[in-house]
């Protein structure tokens, strides 16, 4: 009786592209190929030679790249825009092409039996050459329509692979789809040819292009499911954001930070905790972004640097609202403490958004930051997209122990749910609702702290005016009920209640201060 | 007429030997003029199948008369071969039934 061999646990490879690892949990399988199939324009081939860069630029690893359909010349020149120098690679012999396209003047025709030995000795011979760790075809389709007979060419790719599996390089294939959904490939060759499957896809979501990756299969090895939403800029090239991959073992900070308003710092039991997210939620004008400003200039004066995000306005608003309000920005600036950056959200995908952002605060290493308004966001994205971008944005900063602030314009006048709210509040450490309050024909303002993790917190909806001084945060609300669902009813007694709550610094009031 | 053929081939395949020994038929009783051929081996020499971007073998290159045609498969029907090297030496009408029959 033969004795089942224990399985070794399979090998991967990092591939070192920002993203990839994480969802397939360590790499790629190691001496395995892996197909990359996607749709025209989905990022199969930048996807495929970052492989290869990576491999050459962070662990020393040379590579051959065999090109079926685009030009070796073409392919260079379409990624030197990523700063990748492919010549220069090539020429160091850490690359080596394989140049297997054909040419409308070839003038092929078939005459009795033949095979592609010639294809496997010459990828053979370019991985001996210069040592190649990794491998990449790319578009293997195109190899298709230059034999007459299908199954030969399916044959000599199964050949192929186990003489790449022989060679023991760990080999990346494109493979170009039809469809976003269905079958992978095109010539049903995926099934052969390999073990491990990506699916590249680039969707059209509310008229924005939204790129995702997802790993299909691995064989023998465990990895990430479900699609990650990536991005293709010229900096990094691909990034993929692993969204659940992101492990949640933050670091809790007992250190509290100052929200610039020392009355809301008291409701809030002492100030905000150094790494938590603050959530500032109210209708327009409720002052958000003179809770911004003063939460911002708190961050000046302890001498610590922050990043102003602003999604509505431009800087020399947010410079010109911040001076009216006694608080100098353009010094702050110029003394390297603040950094004011304003996109519009419609001008890239929240992807796009995610991977700045997080570029923004690598380069300046802010204490703290302020997204005024997240909401903006919310508008030019899908409920899923705009998730996954609060999402990876909140791990980050906390990963980072950096305060987040956050305001949400609402929809409705005196309050009310809004959705931004109820995708991100559980995400949010602490929620301070703005709110307007009708009274007696009047529109006053509301404040309270609804939630706060981790500490004792006031209850009260205290009163609150802005002036040139800020914000001033007055008493509590008494004998009304109501106000945050927006249809206040009173309570009072009599007139004289209602006649002592005006007058705050009476004796009588006193009694409901809190503790 | 001056011909220049390149065969590229790998090892001594079956398929690699019927075309070496059909070409050099072939060239025997069909080609007239100076006749030159290399016969290369891809797998002692695989820059040189790099050149010319050679996938399938075996492939017959003819470089000379122009136009440069390929053909590839072991050159076991000796029809098409001809019709490939540009050589009509039968009438048309003939050679196109015996196309479209084998």
């Amino acid at each position: 009786m033969t004795a089942l061999i224990p399985v070794t646990k399979m090998q991967l490879l990092e591939t070192g592209i920002d993203g990839l690892d994480q969802i397939a949990e360590g790499g790629l399988p190691a001496g395995r190929s892996t197909v990359i199939a996607g749709t025209a324009g989905s990022g199969k081939t930048v996807l495929a030679l970052q492989f290869l860069v990576d491999g050459i630029r962070r662990y020393g690893e040379s590579g051959v790249f065999c090109t079926f359909e685009e030009d070796p010349a073409d392919l260079v020149a379409n990624v030197s825009s990523f700063g990748w120098n492919l010549n220069q690679m090539i020429e160091d012999n850490k690359i080596a092409v394989v140049d297997a396209t054909q040419h409308v003047s070839d003038n092929v025709i078939e005459v009795g039996h033949f095979d592609l030995s010639a294809l496997l000795a010459r990828i053979e011979n370019a991985v001996r050459r210069v040592g190649a760790k990794r491998v990449i075809l790319d578009a293997i389709g195109a190899l298709f329509p230059q034999f007459s007979d299908a199954n030969m060419v399916r044959r000599e790719l199964r050949r192929v692979q186990s003489g790449l599996r022989l060679l023991g390089v760990t080999t990346v294939v494109t493979m170009e789809r039809t469809d976003e959904e269905g079958g992978v490939g095109r010539f049903g060759v995926e099934e052969f040819v390999a073990d491990n499957v990506i699916v590249l896809r680039n969707r059209l979501e509310v008229e924005k292009r939204r790129r995702t990756i997802e790993i299909l299969k691995f064989r023998g090895a465990s990895h990430q499911k479900g699609e990650y939403p990536f991005t293709i800029d010229l900096r990094n090239g691909i990034t993929i954001i692993p969204l659940s991959a992101i492990e949640l073992v933050q670091k809790s900070s007992e250190v509290r930070v100052s929200s610039g308003v020392p009355e809301l710092d008291k409701m809030c039991g002492g100030g905000m905790y150094r790494d938590s997210i603050i959530l500032i939620s109210g209708a327009t004008g409720t002052g958000k972004t003179l809770m911004v400003t003063e939460y911002v200039k708190a961050a000046i004066n302890a001498g610590e640097r922050a990043i102003l995000f602003g999604a509505e306005e431009s800087a020399e608003q947010l410079r010109r609202n911040a001076a009216s309000w006694g608080v100098d920005f353009a010094d702050a600036e110029r003394r390297g403490l603040l950094r004011i950056i304003c996109r519009y959200p419609e001008i890239m995908g929240l992807e796009d958004h995610t991977i700045q952002m997080k570029r923004d605060m690598e380069e300046f290493k802010p204490a703290r930051i302020a997204v005024d308004s997240m909401s903006a966001f919310e508008r030019v994205s899908t409920p899923k997209s705009f998730r996954e971008f609060v999402i990876g944005m909140t791990s980050y900063i906390k990963h980072q122990e950096i305060t987040g602030l956050f305001t949400n314009t609402t929809s409705m006048l005196p309050g009310g749910e809004s959705v931004t709210e109820t995708h991100i509040s559980t995400i949010t450490d602490t929620i301070i609702l703005l709110r307007y309050v009708e009274l007696s024909g009047e529109m006053r303002r509301g404040l309270t702290v609804l939630k706060m993790r981790g500490t004792w917190h006031e209850k009260n909806i205290r009163e609150y005016a802005m002036d040139r001084g800020g914000i001033q945060i007055g008493q509590p609300f008494t004998g009304v009920h109501g106000i945050l669902t927006g249809s206040p009813s009173y309570g009072y007694a009599d007139e004289r209640q209602r006649l002592a709550t005006m007058f705050p610094t009476s004796v009588a009031d006193q009694s409901t201060l809190p503790a | 007429m001056t011909y220049q053929l390149r065969l590229y081939v790998t090892g001594r395949t079956p398929s690699s030997i019927r075309a070496i020994d059909n070409l050099r038929d072939i060239c025997a009783k069909e080609l007239y003029g100076d006749i030159e051929v290399d016969v290369i081996d891809v797998l002692e020499n695989p820059a040189l199948a790099d050149d010319e971007r050679i996938l399938a073998t075996p492939t017959l290159i003819k470089r000379l008369p122009e136009p440069v045609r390929r053909i590839v498969g072991d050159l076991s029907d000796r029809e098409r071969v001809l019709i490939g090297l540009d050589i009509a030496g039968e009438p048309l009408v003939t050679l196109k039934t015996q196309g479209n029959s084998s």
